[in-house]
């Protein structure tokens, strides 16, 4: 092993990016077990608010129908670094007059909490859309047998339209997911210490800016393609009993 | 003028001036006495913006088309090169290609003399240049998989049809096969190219003072949060209101939206 990284010139490299501490392999593990918290919570929440925003998009009245439209146009619209930014500001000020307000001192607020309230809430406003044109793929027909046996509302959701809708869903939700890994890169910006940032650290204190962030994007890849498989078995497992593409075209 | 009617819907009044009202606490109560002092500053922030948007989505387009291309058709040595580099760009966050670029080329190039005594030595010192590149290369990744997809749904029977006429390729190439792929895409590359945007604030982190860059310094400088950052906020909404209606023009001009 060793005699093939010295063949290879990566030695440096190599000792550079070992776990144990004058390595820096265990800051950047720890930096992706990070990125992926947050981004497991981001993506998470942002269902949460898709679905609910989507059923508001489909059934609410007038006035949800605007607000919903307000904040999925605004959202996608504005830099996710911008939106970052606001929520941030807009979360951390909240809270702590909150906490006044209560009589408790300023409040300091977790990074992992703070990435996941921001880009939960952008990752939510593209869920809606994409949970919206799901539901709308849906033939009604199924639903309405559901109504006509007099299935109430949530079982209606939960046994007939979440279960039709994953086929059509999963795809822009894997889509959403592989954002929500690489939104994380951008929380490097208001300090919070994920991937990128352990990253960018590690390669100014040693100077080796090429195995660094090579390394880091050799970790992104790996996140990518490790969940481009799943996202491949769940779409599988939520078509399964349809027709495949190839079939219903005949 | 419908439109018009349908804004006139006794909620949306409503909704409208609570709007209008929320503008003029916004106005009264914040502080705006910084804005002359910044305005230049921010005109040509807003013009850098712009102009890396314009000059990023144009190269990155003409480098899509032959990686959409040597996807859809070239011989395995062309499309498992063109693949790997759209997977790659498409799988790692833009921030750290960035960074790899300008930190990573950008501690490299001191270190060769050749490029130190070249003419382009002056540019390569500055942080635009890595700033284009990268946002050209991101391009091209994400749009040479929109082009695969766009070569490839083009109707064969035109192609066909064209080739029986005796048309050199490049010219089936040129009047047939790439105008139609291009129109059936219009609508997905006007999303793209508004992302692109929003990507661009990405570069004040490598030191290019473009309008993000002037609003964290009025930031920092002032000590105030929510003014610049609003104003910011308009900013990128209304280039992206411009960008979707360039692009809604585009499409029935070229009949993609029926």
């Amino acid at each position: 092993m060793e005699l093939i990284l010295d063949t290879l010139g990566l030695a440096k490299s190599a000792e550079l990016l070992s776990l144990s501490p004058p390595g820096w392999g265990g800051n950047l593990l720890r930096g992706l077990a990070n990125s992926l918290q947050i981004a497991l919570g981001a993506f998470g929440f942002g269902l949460v608010i898709g679905l609910f925003g989507a059923s508001g998009k489909l059934h609410g009245g007038v006035v949800v129908r605007d607000l919903l439209a307000i904040y999925t146009t605004v959202i996608r619209a504005v830099p996710e670094l911008v939106l970052i930014l606001i929520l941030y500001y807009v979360g951390t000020d909240l809270i702590n007059q909150a906490a006044s307000a209560l009589g408790y001192g300023r409040v300091e607020i977790s990074g992992v909490v703070a990435g996941i309230w921001v880009l939960g809430i952008v990752q939510g406003a593209y869920a809606t859309e994409v949970l919206r044109g799901a539901i709308q793929a849906i033939p009604q027909g199924q639903i309405e047998a559901a109504r006509a046996f007099g299935m109430p509302p949530l079982m209606l959701m939960r046994r007939v339209t979440i279960p039709a809708m994953m086929s059509y869903a999963t795809p822009g939700l894997a889509n959403l997911w592989l954002i929500a890994t690489k939104d994380t890169a951008l929380l490097a910006i208001v300090g919070f210490s994920e991937l990128t940032l352990e990253t960018r650290q590690a390669a100014s204190s040693t100077r080796a800016y090429f195995t660094f962030f090579l390394a880091a994007g050799a970790l992104y890849m790996i996140v990518t393609l490790f969940s481009g498989a799943i996202f491949a078995r769940i779409e599988k497992w939520a078509r399964r009993g349809q027709p495949s593409l190839r079939e219903a075209g005949k | 003028m419908t439109g018009w009617r349908s804004l006139l819907q006794p909620h949306r009044i409503v909704l409208m001036a609570l709007f209008a009202g929320l503008v003029v606490w916004c106005a009264v109560s914040l502080r705006w006495d910084w804005i002359p002092q910044y305005t230049p500053l921010a005109i040509e922030g807003a013009w850098r913006t712009i102009w890396i948007l314009v000059v990023t989505t144009v190269a990155g387009f003409l480098l899509a088309i032959p990686l959409g291309l040597a996807q859809a058709i070239g011989p395995w040595y062309l499309s498992v090169p063109a693949k790997t580099f759209c997977t790659i760009i498409r799988g790692t966050p833009l921030l750290l290609q960035i960074w790899l670029l300008y930190y990573g080329l950008g501690s490299l190039f001191p270190q060769i003399p050749w490029i130190r005594g070249s003419e382009l030595w002056p540019y390569l010192r500055q942080a635009w240049p890595y700033a284009v590149l990268a946002l050209t290369l991101s391009y091209a990744g994400y749009e040479g998989e929109v082009m695969r997809g766009a070569f490839a749904g083009v109707n064969k029977g035109q192609l066909e049809a064209a080739n029986a006429f005796g048309m050199p390729r490049f010219t089936m190439f040129r009047r047939i096969w790439l105008p139609q792929a291009i129109r059936n895409v219009l609508p997905t590359l006007g999303g793209e190219t508004i992302l692109q945007l929003k990507a661009t604030p990405l570069v004040a982190t490598i030191t290019v003072v473009e309008i993000y860059a002037v609003s964290s310094r009025v930031r920092s400088d002032l000590f105030i949060v929510y003014e610049p950052l609003l104003l910011l906020a308009l900013f990128y909404m209304i280039i992206a209101g411009i960008i979707a209606l360039l692009f809604r023009r585009f499409e029935l001009k070229t009949g993609s939206r029926v």
